[in-house]
This record gives C-alpha cells, structure tokens and sequence, in this order.
C-alpha cells in the first residue's frame, strides 16, 4: 500500500462527489412532494424526461433558449395541478402505499405522453457549458461538473430560504407537519399541493437539463430515479439536507467501489452498489442519516 | 321486503367450488382441443405465468403486507435455477429441477427479505430494488447461470413428465395449467390457514400481531419465502413453458411493475384477483393494437402503440385506485350479485 496513489484516489473521489450532487438533484425534487403530502412520487423521473424533452424538442424547432425555458416550466405547473386535480384529490386520505402505486401509474401515464408528442429518438442538449477538465493541483475536474453543482447548490439554497422565510414555505412546512391541523386553520390543501407538484416540475426542469446534457434526451432519462432512490433511503426521505448528504455519500462509495472493488466482482457494480450500501446502512439507522424518526411502539 | 331479499348472498346456492371446477374442465377438456396455437402461444401461455407470479406476489403484498418490486428477479431466479439444475444433475427429472428452483427463488427471496425486519413502507420497497439490479447483473455478468451463452440467453430443455412429451403449443399449456393450478390450490389452502392469518395480522397491524403471539418477523421472511417460491416457479412457466428462450434483460424492472399491476388491477389479497389481473394485462394490448390499427391505420405504428400501451395502462392503474380500489375481482363480484338478483326476482 505504499505506493498508493493519493492523486489518483482524490480524483475519483471528486469525482464520485460530484456525480453524486446531480443524485442529490433528482433527489430533492422527491423530498419536497414527499415532505408535503407523504408520497414517494415515483414519477418524478418521467416529470424529468417530460421536461428535457419537451425543452429540447422547442429548442429545436427554434425557439429561443430563455423562451423554451419559461414555457416548459409553464406546461410543467400545468401538470402539477392536472395531476392534483385527477391523481392526488381523488385519493386523499388512502394509505401511502396506494399513492406511491398511482405514481408509479402516473409515471407510464408521462413517459408515454413524453415521447407520443415528441418522439423517440436521442436529443443532444447543449446548454452551452464547455466540458473541459481543469487542473487543481493536479486533480482534473470536469467544468460541467462544478456547474452542475453550482446550479444544485443554488437551488438547495432558494428552496431553504423559500421554506423558511415565505408564507407560502411556512403553509408547506404546516401541511407537512399535520395535515389535519393544516386544514383546521384554513389552509387550502389542493391549492398547496398543487404549488409543491408545480416546484417538484421545476426541480424536475433543471435536473432534467443537466442530466440530459450529460447523457442526451432519451427515454433512459426517466431512469435517473433508480439513482436517486437509494441516496432518499440514505438520507431520508423527507429531508433536503439528507438529500444532499446522502448523493454525495452515494456519488463517492458507488465511484470508489467501482474502481477499487469493481475488479473482485468483474465490473458493472454501480447498478446495484448504491442500493446495497443503502441497505448496509439502514440496517444500522432504519431511518436515515435525517429522516425523522418513526414513532414506533413495536 | 324486496330490498332485504335481494341483499342475501346469491352464491348460496351453489357450492363454492362449482365454479371453478367447471372452468378447470373447461381448460383441461374443451380448449386443449379447439384452441388455435395463436391462443396458446399469445394468450394462454403469458397469462398463466403471470398468473402465477400474481398470486406469488399476492402472498406477499396483498396478504402480508410487503411491498415488492422485485418479483421479476425472483422470476429470472427460477428460470436461470430450473435450467442449470436440469443441465447439470445428470438424470433429474423435469418436475424436481423446478422444485429445486422454486426453492432456490426462495433461498434467495429469504436473502432479499431480511431488510424488512427492519424497514417497513417506502424503505422496504425500494430496497427490494437491491434484489432486482443485483440478480439481472450477476446473471448477466457469470457466464456460468446461462452455460457460457452469448448475453446470458438460455434455451429451454424439452419439457416432459415422465416419458410423456408436453412440447406441441397445447402442450405445454397443459404443463402449465397443471402446475398453476397445483401452486393455485395450495396458496388458497395456505391463505385460509393459520399461516395465511398470520400474514394478514402482520399486515393489518403488526404491534397488535406481535401480543396476540404472533411471529411477526418469522411471518415476514417465511411471506418472502413462500411468495418468491411461487414467483419462481412463475418464472420457470415463462421461460420454459411460454417463451422457449429467455435472457435476464427479460426479467427487468418492468416485468416486476407488470406483476405489481397484475395484483392492483385484479384486486390486492385475492387470489382469483391475480387471474383477473393476468387476463387484463395479456389481452389489453393485443386488443388496444387491433383497435389501433383499425381506427388510426398507418398512423399506428409500433411506436405510437407501445407509447399508448403505456399511457393507457398508466391511466388504468390510476382508475382503478381511484374508482375500485379492490380490484376486478370486487367488480366482477357485484356484477354477479346485481345479475343474480336481477334473475332471482323475475
């Protein structure tokens, strides 16, 4: 072990950490419908694909850039309203479990509406952002990479201060808190929840574009949830700082396995290493590294 | 008077196992001889495995309560177990090597299991997608589950009993309605016994459960063992019986959320309801295709028809939660009851 190589491991390491803030993306648009109305919103990675593909798709057809981005995030609040209109309002008040299984309805329901309006074929997102890999001290760092977590970063922190310091943060935070004592005191529970489905779309938007632009916009998009469903276990599933948290962990083991362990088990591991590693550490904390704890009497 | 009337069980007058003695002799005497090697092949032969991994994940899901999105894994167990037993053990027959992978499915179910001791909900049902990437990767990534093939694909042995070839289309279907009608019976038995309530208790309300004495974490793993057993089995139907040749991508995420399906369109703790669902799942695409291409002509490609498979069946699971939560099964049961009093008045 001595000629470790400490570059070489600093590097990945980065590396890992920085795929995992676009988990951590993904993540946070499940924490915050989650936090609000106790779903697991399994359609969150169809919302995802719906919108880079409907931005890229107006993109191509030569609407300006700023222009696309607006009207996708305007069809993206129809949505959540539509979908708390026909999915969440008929459904109130049933056990968890069934809402989870309406998402996962919801997310066919959007994937096939997705590509019947705009194809199937593999969209190129250029989001204008050189990917070259600088030097710091000899580790490389990939440019998009920072942006990414840049953008993630920034979006943590408006969602922070949104929830903290706005009346309408402080309506979501009471909804999450008690539905019931919510409702007592007049607050509009559809009007809410429609708000939180139409932020979930814009979470959906951003990470949507940064996930495209790394990957092209195709129908494997909406598979990025399966990324991001381990880092929620991790870190929670109601909290956004776990979110954070748990992409970075997730991001950083899932690399360093791949290149240290990868060879022991002949490759491909990160298709199930996170959700192993998630598993070894609930089995520790059942509910996270900052989920609230279960009130359980067994 | 005539409300009260009509409110009495019309199923009394008839014993509880007419009916389905009257569709078993059906299955095993009338379609054998004049079903097409279309309605076997494309019909009959899907909808008994999915049956089948229906009821395995209605054990587990509908009756105790544990969210599963695996099954397909569990399906790629039996079929990969069922094929290396018959390859490797010189002279095993057929019957015992799908035994043997049905209780491999469950060795491994038992495995997948053990994180719901702990976790419960949400938690437990996504890490049920450990078992799912982690079986599709090490089939495809040990050459020695499919004998060194080409991208893990195996080929399925000829199926016989006992000297007896079940190879022709009505063959086979009779191979798998056999075996799904055995695995069938024994769940409905499991579900009424002591065990079967003991799932149901750990479901309704596991603290209540535990001091009345019951196992709760015994009930859990023996729940996964059972229901991947059954999905195993399942799994062996659909590669062996239904589709001749399989490879692990054809047990991937979305067969696991098919069977899932299944379950909620057929009606969740229902064993019929896993046939009702199956029946649903196999037919509705072939008919929303022939639909499709009737009204919409060329417009209907393959494409547009895969895409509208998905919204529609997106919807319809949506419908069903909303509108009849419990499934075909109770629609189908007030149907009968409506129709039953319709022509008990005239």
């Amino acid at each position: 072990m001595s000629d470790f190589d400490w570059l070489f491991f600093t590097e990945v390491l980065v590396g890992g950490l920085l795929s995992g803030v676009m988990y951590s993306l993904v993540a946070i648009g499940f924490v915050l419908i989650y936090k609000t109305s106790g779903v697991l919103n399994f359609a969150q990675g169809a919302l995802l694909l719906f919108a880079a593909l409907t931005f890229v798709s107006l993109v191509e057809r030569g609407v300006p850039f700023a222009l696309a981005l607006v009207v996708t995030f305007a069809l993206m609040v129809v949505i959540g309203i539509g979908i708390e209109r026909t999915v969440l309002r008929p459904l109130t008040n049933r056990p968890p479990i069934t809402l989870f299984m309406a998402t996962l309805g919801l997310s066919y329901v959007i994937e096939g509406a997705a590509q019947l309006l705009w194809g199937t074929q593999v969209h190129a997102l250029d989001l204008g952002i050189e990917d070259i890999p600088f030097d710091v001290g000899g580790v490389f760092i990939s440019q998009f990479d920072i942006f990414a977590a840049a953008v993630a970063a920034g979006m943590v922190a408006l969602l922070s201060i949104f929830f903290r310091y706005t009346r309408i943060g402080l309506a979501f935070r009471a909804v999450a808190d008690d539905q019931f004592a919510a409702l007592a005191i007049g607050l509009r529970l559809p009007w809410i929840w429609a708000t939180v489905w139409a932020t979930a779309g814009l979470v959906a938007l951003v990470a949507g574009l940064l996930w495209g632009a790394r990957l092209g916009v195709q129908f494997s998009l909406s598979l990025v949830v399966l990324k991001a469903l381990p880092v929620l276990v991790l870190g929670g599933f109601d909290s956004i700082l776990g979110a954070i948290v748990g992409g970075l962990l997730i991001g950083a083991t899932e690399k360093l396995a791949e290149v240290y362990l990868g060879d022991y088990f002949g490759g491909g591991i990160e298709s199930w290493f996170a959700y192993v590693a998630a598993l070894a550490f609930l089995l520790i904390r059942p509910s996270g590294l900052f989920g609230q704890k279960l009130v359980e009497r067994v | 008077m005539a409300s009260i009337a009509n409110d009495l069980p019309v199923a009394s007058t008839h014993p509880r196992w007419l009916i389905p003695a009257a569709l078993l002799a059906i299955a095993y005497l009338v379609i054998p001889f004049v079903g097409t090697s279309y309605l076997f092949e494309a019909i009959l032969l899907p909808f008994l495995a999915l049956s089948l991994a229906g009821v395995g994940l209605n054990l587990l899901t509908g009756y105790a309560g544990q969210v599963s999105l695996g099954s397909a894994a569990f399906m790629a167990v039996g079929a990969f177990a069922a094929y290396n037993f018959n390859l490797r053990v010189e002279g095993l027959p057929l019957v015992a090597s799908i035994v043997a992978a049905g209780l491999s499915a469950a060795a491994i179910g038992i495995v997948f299991g053990l994180p719901s001791l702990r976790l419960k909900g949400f938690y437990l049902a996504v890490s049920t997608l450990a078992a799912q990437f982690f079986v599709q990767w090490a089939l495809t990534k040990f050459g020695w589950f499919s004998n060194n093939s080409a991208s893990g694909v195996i080929d399925a042995p000829p199926l016989g009993v006992a000297g007896i070839g079940f190879d022709s289309a009505a063959g086979r279907y009779l191979f798998a309605l056999t075996v799904v009608t055995v695995l069938t019976f024994l769940a409905l038995r499991l579900v009424s016994s002591q065990t079967g309530r003991n799932f149901i208790a750990v479901r309704d309300n596991d603290t209540a459960a535990r001091i009345i004495g019951v196992p709760v974490l015994r009930t859990k793993l023996l729940a996964f063992a059972i229901s991947s057993f059954i999905i195993g089995i399942a799994g062996v139907l659909w590669a062996f019986a239904y589709l001749r040749t399989v490879e692990p991508a054809g047990f991937n995420l979305d067969r696991s959320f098919q069977v899932l399906f299944i379950i909620i369109i057929g009606g969740l703790a229902s064993i019929r309801g896993a046939f009702f669902g199956a029946a649903l799942i196999v037919v509705f695409p072939l008919v929303l295709s022939r639909l499709g291409a009737f009204f919409l002509g060329d417009i209907f490609d393959s494409g547009v028809r895969d895409m509208s498979q998905r919204i529609v069946l997106g919807g319809l699971i949506i419908l069903f939660l909303v509108l009849e939560p419990d499934g075909l099964v109770a629609l189908w049961d007030r149907s009968v009851r409506r129709l039953g009093s319709v022509f008990g008045r005239s």
